[in-house]
């Protein structure tokens, strides 16, 4: 009861990723002055040099799973948190991290790092899921604002969140969109999560599938894209392979 | 103190980007060990580059970093562009520059009030500042979040742009968006004064150590962040396709990460390397601040690349503000809109290359360079980041500092030591190539 009464202690943790969506939070603006109010943030490296050593109500945590270090780390920060939130494409689905399991492992670490390869780590891209037991999921490359707000909502309330399990067609439609396959140009958007408000077709860009695949796909409509606009699976398959690599993971467990 | 002992491991150096350590160890007043350590994870982004289109090439490597992806965008669009033999219009390249200019404040207001104003103002972050500096937070936070707002108009978000692509831009700015934009800048300028008053009573540590300026240079009149060549406070000047001999990238025995040098052992690059090059090309009214706030070329005190950034957010806002009127002056031909880059249906036509991009992004030049095969699909790719720079330059800065300030306590130094890392805002997520550093104890 007197944990209830008590602002629950929130902390931010990154693993390999651009740490966009951590700065995410920093866009807010006053906003998260709200939010600070509502929430104890006892750590949160990139902005601040406080350090918590009890437990945490709520972790955030940003990034893939590439190294043995970062596989220990993760461990532990969810043997001390209640509540464990995998926020962004690096930690929901691997995300760009996941290209790298196209390659061979050895070769790629040589391709960049050259003879000295061997000095540091690096295994097999994995988003959280797949080491640790995640209790929500903020997707998205980078998360998306208004769906943040509805997930800290959630966690902190202790009810579920249920991701979109739509494609983002169906925002792209209530937006106006131009279809892009009308536009000569294929969009991952039919196979994609929706949530983020069909966020860059509205910018003229495509879909490229960062919040992960939806769980039923319309198989028929979209054998039918393929004919209609005579696409090979390879062109749509590689276009997959930027976030979605790792889910072939999911796939086999 | 001829006979002090300090031992200081920093793990995870905090307010900067990625991870970073610091390992100071001295016996008996001697120096065993100074280093700045990069402990982040590989992510081997030139290595998955293979076999990606070119015109993928930007979204990905945008996600290199999410506080300078708007700087990789550019810079990898820049390299695309000079491996396919495209010419970006003059309207695209004013947007282009108006998006740097959006990410410079955006990122230099974040560095200065959030990241390196706690040091100054001696508070572990601004997170204790919202009861003591309430007014202060909340003005950072609505500088920040306007920067953001104004670029999430020109490009669709911040973080990772989408609407700027090889050959231009998908969506163009409509005379509402600019008219908007022009408004919200304006609306910032109280709080661009509020930021300079505060800027004035800043203190920063007193310490000097000579070394090399390395940056864009051009010979007009504009301050070069978008196009130019590579330079040196020390005379040199190549094109950028010689990026490497200015680079020089280099694994030293005592440490695994890459280091580069030009003409001695480390360099600088970043705000303050751009003050010393070409601080003659500012804007008038950052010329007029920067000599208020005292800073003069060549200064060689690297704590003051902080009071460089804040110089370049005035020269960015008011070089934005000339930007967009002149944008709304000549009008936007919107005829220019292009459809997304991955080129599906040829417009762009392709061939094979060897590109390079040198952009001024916040922390400093960044080169991007892909080599294409006749399909425009990449061979190899090659990404140098400002802080790789650095590195080296942060390492001989503290080797320095460490015996001028070896009678202080145990946290002073630390403090110092961070602040003085801090101060190059150095952006270790960016880490394409970093290797984790392993001792012999």
């Amino acid at each position: 009861m007197e944990r209830m009464l008590m602002k629950p202690k929130v902390a931010f943790f990154d693993f390999a990723c651009c740490e966009g969506c951590q700065l995410q939070v920093a866009n807010l603006g006053e906003a998260l002055l709200d939010i600070l109010g509502a929430i104890d943030v006892v750590e949160f490296r990139e902005v601040m040099s406080e350090k918590w050593d009890k437990n945490y109500d709520v972790a955030i945590v940003e990034g893939s799973i590439t190294d043995e270090h970062a596989e220990q780390r993760i461990r532990k920060i969810r043997d001390r948190s209640a509540v464990l939130i995998a926020y962004g494409s690096c930690a929901t689905i691997g995300g760009v991290n996941g290209m790298k399991n196209s390659f061979v492992l050895d070769e790629i670490r040589q391709s960049v790092y050259g003879k000295d390869y061997q000095l540091f780590d690096s295994k097999k891209t994995r988003p959280i899921h797949q080491v640790v037991k995640v209790d929500y999921f903020i997707n998205g490359c980078p998360v998306y604002h208004p769906e943040v707000i509805e997930v800290l909502k959630c966690a902190l309330r202790g009810v579920p969140y249920a991701v979109p399990d739509n494609p983002v067609c169906s925002e792209c439609k209530l937006n106006e969109n131009v279809c892009m396959y009308d536009r000569g140009v294929a969009c991952l958007g039919p196979w994609t999560k929706a949530g983020c408000n069909s966020w860059c077709i509205n910018n003229g860009n495509i879909c490229y599938g960062c919040r992960g695949m939806v769980t039923n796909p319309a198989r028929n409509g979209a054998n039918d894209i393929m004919a209609r606009y005579d696409l090979n699976f390879d062109l749509i398959r590689n276009k997959f392979d930027m976030y979605n690599k790792c889910s072939e993971e999911d796939k086999n467990g | 103190m001829a006979n002090k002992t300090v031992k200081i491991d920093v793990e995870y150096l905090t307010r900067v980007e990625g991870h970073g350590n610091i390992v100071i160890d001295v016996k008996e007043g001697k120096i065993d060990k100074c280093e700045f350590q990069v402990v982040e994870s590989p992510r081997l982004f030139e290595g998955m580059l293979r076999g990606r289109s070119i015109f993928e090439a930007q979204h990905i490597t945008s996600r290199i970093c999410g506080i300078c992806s708007c700087g990789h965008s550019l810079a990898s669009i820049q390299a695309a562009e000079d491996a396919l033999g495209v010419t970006p219009t003059e309207q695209t390249i004013k947007l282009r520059k108006l998006l740097l200019d959006y990410e410079f404040l955006d990122s230099h207001v974040l560095h200065v009030y959030l990241l390196a104003a706690p040091d100054v103002l001696g508070v572990p972050s601004f997170v204790p500042l919202v009861k003591t500096h309430n007014a202060v937070v909340r003005r950072a936070l609505r500088m920040k979040k306007l920067c953001n707002d104004v670029c999430d108009i020109l490009v669709g978000r911040h973080v990772h742009p989408i609407s700027a692509i090889v050959g231009g831009f998908t969506k163009l700015p409509r005379p509402k968006d600019l008219d908007a934009m022009l408004e919200m800048l304006e609306s910032m300028r109280d709080d661009m004064a509020e930021t300079l008053a505060l800027a004035k009573t800043l203190q920063f540590p007193d310490f000097y150590r000579e070394t090399e300026y390395v940056g864009l240079v051009s010979d007009d009149e504009e301050y070069p962040l978008l196009m130019g060549d590579v330079g040196s406070t020390d005379g040199k000047r190549l094109g950028k396709k010689d990026y490497r001999q200015a680079t020089n990238e280099f694994i030293d025995p005592r440490s695994s990460a890459k280091f580069a040098k030009w003409s001695r052992d480390s360099y600088l690059v970043g705000a303050l390397a751009r003050f010393n090059l070409n601080s003659d090309k500012l804007h008038p009214t950052a010329k007029a601040i920067a000599e208020e706030l005292g800073l003069k070329p060549i200064c060689h005190n690297p704590y003051l690349n902080t009071v460089a950034q804040v110089v370049e957010i005035v020269h960015c806002y008011e070089h934005a503000i000339d930007l967009i009127k002149d944008l709304k002056k000549n009008g936007i031909n919107y005829d220019e809109e292009i459809v997304v880059g991955v080129n599906e249906q040829q417009k762009i036509p392709v061939r094979a290359g060897d590109g390079v991009g040198a952009v001024e992004v916040p922390r400093g030049i960044l080169f991007h360079n892909y080599v294409t095969d006749s399909n425009g699909i990449i061979e190899q790719a090659n990404c140098i980041i400002p802080t790789n720079q650095n590195i080296a330059n942060i390492e001989y800065d503290m080797m320095k500092l460490l015996p001028e300030i070896l009678d202080q306590t145990k946290e002073e130094i630390t403090l110092k030591m961070e602040m003085l890392v801090r101060a190059y805002d150095p952006c270790i997520s960016c880490s394409a190539h970093y290797l984790n550093v392993k001792f012999v104890e």
